[in-house]
């Protein structure tokens, strides 16, 4: 039973910080029509950017400065980069974020290399908040919780109850309505691409120090982030937040019990083939739960577009 | 004008110096993930190659009357289908040795498609110096005539380890963890039966494979081996699935020693640092602290001097160059490979790291002293990623596993 609380957290972690990630890129979705392929790019970005900092001034200033620079990065591309791609059409767009992704991959290695950073949590949160049948869970684990919350709500508060957020949703919806009624359109998506790119930077500050700052990190992520926003819906918030948590909670567990296939068939009435390795059955039978969890969230991702194809809570078909 | 003719000049010259090169080298293809979750492993290891090279043949007037070794990089990006294309290449263009490491899953796929090759293709037969891959099948079952392994396998390393383990009484209870392939599955077989065999007493509490290169976050697996109360772990991992395991499980409350086989360098130690100081301990070939010799500090210092940021952290690569040069030599050739093998084939060697080496002509498996090193910041002379953290020598076992058996049944050309 600790175990089974210790995983539900662990699992909200993840989650929110998967969550940290989707919420930018699904709103750039609804705005643009676009998946932005180099999304998660700019989540390593953000841990590269603040390791860079931490190395001069500690976490702290990193946790504010990087963020910013990789939002007025994103915000610059989107107006000098993709706002001229925009007018050939979609598929332009899908190949210059694609490029894009590859292209901050190389420079990240070569200006810091192929190799594991040492970005490290900072010390005032290097201790054990609290203990769960010897399973501790680290104090910096709970601020990765609180930044993931608060942004959430920040996020929602602003979409929902300001005049900014009213003007963003009016043009996710009819963008020639709201030009019409004097608003600046063009000004508005780079704001929303620069503000999305910068939370993924900001998950990347936060995850860098537990899950590694290294070359790959944006690629491990990538395709995930994807399944994610589907699931939940392109362009809901709510849905990315959901489909996020689900994910971690799928995740988390999927790795800590080991429920096995043999088991289940057994159950089932089916015999073991004797002797297993030379049996054509071998790979079902030693199938098991840990192995398939990284599998997991696509099948999800394949049930939920047959089921409901606009994603959980989508609201258009895509 | 005359800037113009100079720069003509400039670029003829270059042009005749390249070519010349071009036709003086002896050409090793170095076949391994440059780019990708596993492209700072691969790297390094390319600089290693690279500066081994130059330092041990090409200084001291290269091979056969002044040719030159040269490290071509081909990049597999881990992927064994992306390999044997890559290996094609390098056929293709002539290279005769093709050195490979990183993952026995590629490194099976290479040795099958070595042994066609040769089979088919007798006039540009290629020689596979893996200086990594340690799966065991590859000098047992799968072994052949042109399959050379530098490395100790991972029964040898395990064999090693065990032994170790077997003294410690406070050890009760081992949990088993690897990624999930060939290398993963080995280390977890030879772990369960050598225990069992040296400390019945001693209960696998865990033993479990987990995805190569997709775990994002390794705090499941790390609260299951807490839950589970092992005294201690055992891991193959290498790579960025090292750095987050180990990582995950030390901030999670785990108190006991992690074995392992490659917790070092490539950012490895830097990103472990001063948690796991005293606790990760690796075993490995190769020592460099305390270093060996003066002879082996200087090429240390060497090295530090051209890659700042870089380790000596697979210190058999100047093995695998120091041997090859010697077997050319002792053939006369560089083109006849079979000539080559036979002369690596028994062949008996000093290392610079310290240790005899003796190349097993049954299977082809090098028979070498393997160490158990600690992570630590005490004693190390030569750190690794510049993070003062290092790894320095606990106990040694002279030329491990010298009699271990081999189910190799080779046939030779």
């Amino acid at each position: 039973m600790s175990l089974f609380i210790v995983n539900i957290l662990d699992g909200l972690v993840t989650g929110l910080l998967l969550f940290m990630l989707c919420s930018g890129l699904t709103l750039i979705f609804s705005m643009m029509g676009v998946l932005n392929f180099a999304h998660a790019s700019f989540y390593m970005l953000g841990a590269y950017f603040a390791y860079q900092i931490s190395l001069f001034s500690g976490f702290w200033l990193g946790l504010i400065v990087a963020p910013i620079a990789v939002g007025v990065i994103g915000a610059l591309i989107e107006r000098y980069g993709l706002r001229r791609v925009h007018k050939y059409g979609h598929v332009p767009e899908l190949i210059f974020t694609f490029g894009l992704a590859l292209l901050i991959e190389e420079a990240v290695q070569f200006f810091w290399g192929k190799s594991q950073q040492a970005y490290e949590a900072p010390e005032a949160l290097d201790f054990a908040a609290f203990q769960i049948a010897g399973n501790t869970f680290p104090a910096y684990k709970l601020f990765m919780i609180f930044v993931a919350m608060g942004l959430f709500l920040v996020l929602l508060y602003i979409l929902t109850k300001t005049r900014v957020g009213m003007t963003i949703q009016a043009a996710l919806s009819y963008p020639e309505t709201v030009q019409n009624l004097g608003h600046n359109v063009p000004m508005v998506f780079m704001g929303v691409f620069g503000v999305g790119t910068a939370m993924a930077g900001l998950a990347g500050v936060i995850a860098g120090p537990v899950l590694g700052t290294f070359p790959g990190m944006a690629f491990l992520l990538g395709s995930i982030v994807f399944v994610t926003i589907v699931i939940g819906g392109l362009g809901s918030l709510w849905g990315a937040l959901i489909a996020s948590l689900l994910i971690g909670w799928i995740q988390t567990f999927a790795a800590t019990y080991n429920v096995r296939m043999e088991d289940i068939l057994t159950s089932l009435g089916f015999t073991k083939p004797e002797p297993i390795w030379d049996s054509a059955w071998q790979d079902l039978w030693t199938l098991t739960l840990p192995q398939i969890g990284p599998i997991l969230p696509y099948l999800l991702m394949v049930i939920v577009l047959v089921v409901r194809p606009q994603g959980l809570f989508g609201k258009r078909e895509t | 004008m005359k800037s113009v003719k100079k720069l003509m000049l400039g670029v003829a010259v270059a042009g005749l110096t390249a070519t010349a090169s071009f036709a003086d080298t002896i050409k090793i293809a170095f076949i391994d993930p440059l780019s990708g979750p596993f492209a700072s492993t691969g790297t390094n290891g390319l600089h290693q190659y690279q500066f081994a090279a130059d330092a041990v043949v090409n200084e001291n007037g290269g091979v056969l009357g002044g040719m030159n070794f040269e490290i071509v990089p081909f990049d597999n990006k881990i992927s064994p289908k992306e390999s044997l294309i890559q290996l094609q290449v390098a056929i293709d263009q002539g290279i005769r040795f093709i050195a490979q490491g990183n993952s026995s899953g590629v490194a099976n796929a290479l040795t099958d498609a070595i042994a066609k090759h040769n089979s088919r293709n007798p006039d540009d037969r290629v020689l596979f110096l893996n200086y990594a891959a340690v799966d065991p099948a590859l000098t047992n079952d799968k072994c052949n005539f042109w399959h050379f392994r530098f490395d100790a396998n991972a029964d040898i390393k395990m064999d090693a380890l065990t032994d170790v383990i077997a003294q410690n009484d406070g050890i009760k209870k081992i949990y088993v963890i690897g990624q999930d392939y060939s290398f993963g599955k080995a280390v977890a077989a030879a772990a369960v039966g050598m225990l069992g065999a040296k400390r019945p007493d001693i209960e696998i509490v865990g033993n479990e494979l987990h995805p190569i290169g997709k775990v994002k976050d390794f705090t499941p697996y790390a609260r299951k081996i807490v839950a589970s109360g092992a005294d201690a772990m055992i891991t193959g991992n290498w790579g960025s699935d090292m750095v987050g395991l180990g990582k995950a499980v030390i901030e999670n409350g785990f108190e006991g020693p992690i074995y392992t086989y490659y917790a070092a360098g490539s950012g490895i130690t830097a990103a472990i640092g001063e948690s796991g100081k005293g606790r990760i301990r690796l075993i490995a070939e190769g020592q460099i602290n305390p270093p060996v010799s003066d002879e082996a500090s200087a090429m240390y210092k060497a090295y530090k001097a051209k890659h700042p940021d870089g380790n000596i952290d697979q210190p058999r690569i100047f093995n695998v160059i120091g041997m090859l040069a010697k077997a050319i030599e002792g053939a006369g050739t560089a083109d006849d490979v079979v000539a080559v093998a036979k002369q690596l084939e028994g062949m008996e060697y000093q290392s610079i790291w310290g240790s005899k080496l003796f190349m097993r002509p049954q299977d082809h498996q090098l028979i070498q002293d393997m160490h158990i090193q600690v992570h630590t910041d005490e004693g190390v002379e030569f750190d690794y990623d510049g993070s003062g953290f290092g790894v320095v020598r606990e106990s040694t076992v002279s030329m491990a596993s010298m009699d271990i058996a081999t189910t190799c049944n080779m046939e030779r050309p």
